[in-house]
């Protein structure tokens, strides 16, 4: 405890610091995968649900290759620092949130589709005030799932000197010091469960009323 | 006001056209209703109105429009549709669900509020409804909105596709008297889809049968039920309902008694009873100098105010069933028979007297119905 408490007084900056570097990678991450998965979400319901499917599956087996691979992949392309990492971040937050976008519109009712298209709606009114609005949960469900996940990964931007939390449990790896890894992964489990804890409060919140059960 | 010229739809990858070489004229204010067994093109006859699907080949015109020269989008605005599924969004209240069109069209939220304030009373739902969300009202509440919604922006020509169909029996019966009431009060074109037949009947100025994507017979219910065209409109009626179907499609005017007995309201007493002794009968119908229906007077009633008044409207019932001459007497009996009284007064839309049909005008009807189908099935014997 004693040892815990000295590395916390001479790494309190740092810690600091690094957190912030972690929340900046992981948010950037997120940030990018939504701008770019949830247009591409709705545009796979736009297509034969067949080549839909395919190219969800492509994106899935890019999410089963192991991340440090990826990481060590991406060097020779975009070298070493927080941009490599906060795009080999972005591409595992896609598939989550690109599924459940597609899934979420795919499950609104297509008569509500219909009526609204009856009734002369544009494709974008129809995307903007039925189909969003009801796949909503879904879609932050998704997004939520991402940033819990990509929090955890971003230790590994350290590999690739992104930086963050991961750069103490590195250090603490390599200097054979157990309580500088806690130090880095304490911190990283925490803002883990607040992120989990705000998306789920901005879920509530953005999920149209009479839909809540 | 609708007419389809030619109109051709074949869907890629079937061998038959859905919708052969259409032709047909619809007029301001009909209440057209195409039926056929499913897979006759009805549907997508319809569809191709508002552009939901496109004809392969053949001219819609909607008001000498063609449809296809329009954009589809403002085309489905000033097309008013109502879908079996009911289709309200769950997530906007009964106010923004009747909206919805106002909304795309950019009416301001006064205009939006007040129109949907005007349309829930024609349909007698309580101004607070607008405030709820749709999955608090029942079937039959959720489609009276689904209607409502059609009519919103007042597009002079509804599209109905099964808009009853999923609907209770009873349910559908009062939605279907309601739904006739109101385009008869708002002159609206109403092209309405249905595989029911008893609702074709019911609801049509004009029934369009339809089979593998050809007309095969159009005209008046009353038409279409005395003169099928051929076997597969026949079978498609229905034997029993030819049979019955005097008192489908028969309205009270038709069989009524022109001539009722009658009294003025003004009348003494006395001159009541010598009506009843000279013309053998124990009630009268009573009406004001320009004929409008007002009660009736019995003789217990003479009888037992005679001494205390002098003239018929001091002692005459007012409250007395009366049936509209529109009306079909299939309605007309069920209601009579059940209400258990002798007789019942015909009036005009101004409740001005027409007639009468008593239980003995009944008789003869019945009777009539059964002896027609005695000399008929007699002939076949022999």
């Amino acid at each position: 405890m004693q040892t815990m408490m000295d590395t916390l007084s001479s790494y309190g900056w740092d810690l600091l610091d690094k957190t912030g570097e972690h929340l900046y990678i992981s948010i950037a991450a997120i940030v990018l995968g939504v701008l770019v998965a949830v247009p591409l979400g709705i545009l796979l319901t736009r297509i034969p649900s067949k080549a839909a499917d395919r190219f969800i599956s492509f994106v899935g087996i890019l999410q089963t290759v192991p991340s440090l691979a990826i990481l060590a992949f991406l060097m020779p392309f975009l070298g070493v620092g927080v941009v490599p990492a906060i795009i080999a971040l972005f591409i595992y937050s896609v598939l989550p949130i690109l599924r459940n976008t597609y899934t979420g519109v795919m499950e609104v009712n297509t008569s509500l589709k219909e009526a609204g298209k009856g009734m002369g709606m544009s494709t974008f009114e129809i995307i903007r005030k039925v189909e969003l609005p009801l796949a909503l949960p879904v879609i932050m469900s998704g997004i939520r799932f991402a940033t819990v996940y990509l929090i955890g990964w971003a230790t590994l931007a350290a590999f690739i000197g992104g930086g963050g939390l991961g750069d103490l449990i590195f250090d603490g790896l390599n200097l054979y010091k157990p309580e500088l890894i806690v130090l880095g992964t304490v911190p990283a489990t925490i803002l883990a469960l607040i992120a989990n804890g705000l998306l789920s409060l901005l879920e509530k919140g953005l999920t149209p009323k009479a839909l809540i059960k | 006001m609708l007419e389809f010229k030619e109109v051709t739809k074949q869907f890629e990858g079937n061998d038959y056209p859905s919708v052969h070489k259409l032709n047909l004229k619809i007029e301001r204010g009909e209440f057209v209703v195409f039926i056929g067994p499913s897979g006759c093109g009805k549907t997508t006859t319809m569809k191709m109105i508002n552009r939901l699907i496109e004809p392969s080949s053949g001219e819609i015109l909607v008001d000498g429009v063609n449809v296809l020269k329009q954009n589809a989008v403002q085309l489905r605005r000033s097309i008013g549709y109502v879908i079996q599924q009911i289709g309200l969004m769950p997530h906007m209240t009964v106010g923004e669900n009747i909206s919805l069109v106002g909304s795309l069209l950019k009416w301001n939220k006064e205009k939006q509020q007040k129109r949907a304030k005007e349309l829930i009373s024609l349909v007698d739902l309580p101004e607070e409804y607008l405030n709820r969300y749709p999955h608090e009202l029942s079937g039959g509440q959720q489609q009276r909105i689904g209607v409502l919604r059609a009519l919103a922006v007042n597009p002079p020509l509804i599209l109905m596709d099964e808009p009853f169909g999923a609907l209770d029996p009873i349910t559908r019966d009062s939605l279907q008297e309601e739904f006739k009431k109101l385009q008869r009060e708002m002159d609206k074109t109403i092209v309405f889809v249905t595989h029911d037949m008893d609702e074709a009947i019911k609801l049509a100025d004009k029934i369009v049968i339809m089979n593998k994507g050809e007309i095969v017979q159009a005209g008046t219910p009353d038409d279409i039920l005395r003169h099928p065209a051929n076997e597969f409109v026949e079978d498609f009626i229905g034997k029993d309902r030819l049979l019955e179907s005097r008192p489908e499609v028969t309205r009270v005017e038709q069989i009524m008694n022109p001539n009722p007995i009658t009294i003025e309201e003004e009348s003494s007493l006395k001159e009541a009873i010598q009506k009843m002794h000279a013309k053998r009968v124990d009630s009268l119908l009573v009406v004001d100098e320009s004929g409008i229906l007002k009660g009736y007077v019995d003789i217990e009633m003479i009888d037992s105010n005679y001494k205390k008044k002098n003239q018929v409207y001091e002692v005459m019932d007012t409250a007395k069933y009366a049936v509209d001459k529109n009306s079909l007497l299939r309605d007309t009996m069920y209601r009579m028979l059940r209400s258990g009284s002798s007789y019942v007064p015909v009036v005009t839309d101004n409740n001005k007297l027409a007639g009468i049909v008593t239980r003995a005008t009944l008789a003869d009807m019945v009777y009539n119905t059964i002896w027609g189908d005695e000399t008929a099935e007699g002939s076949a014997i022999e």
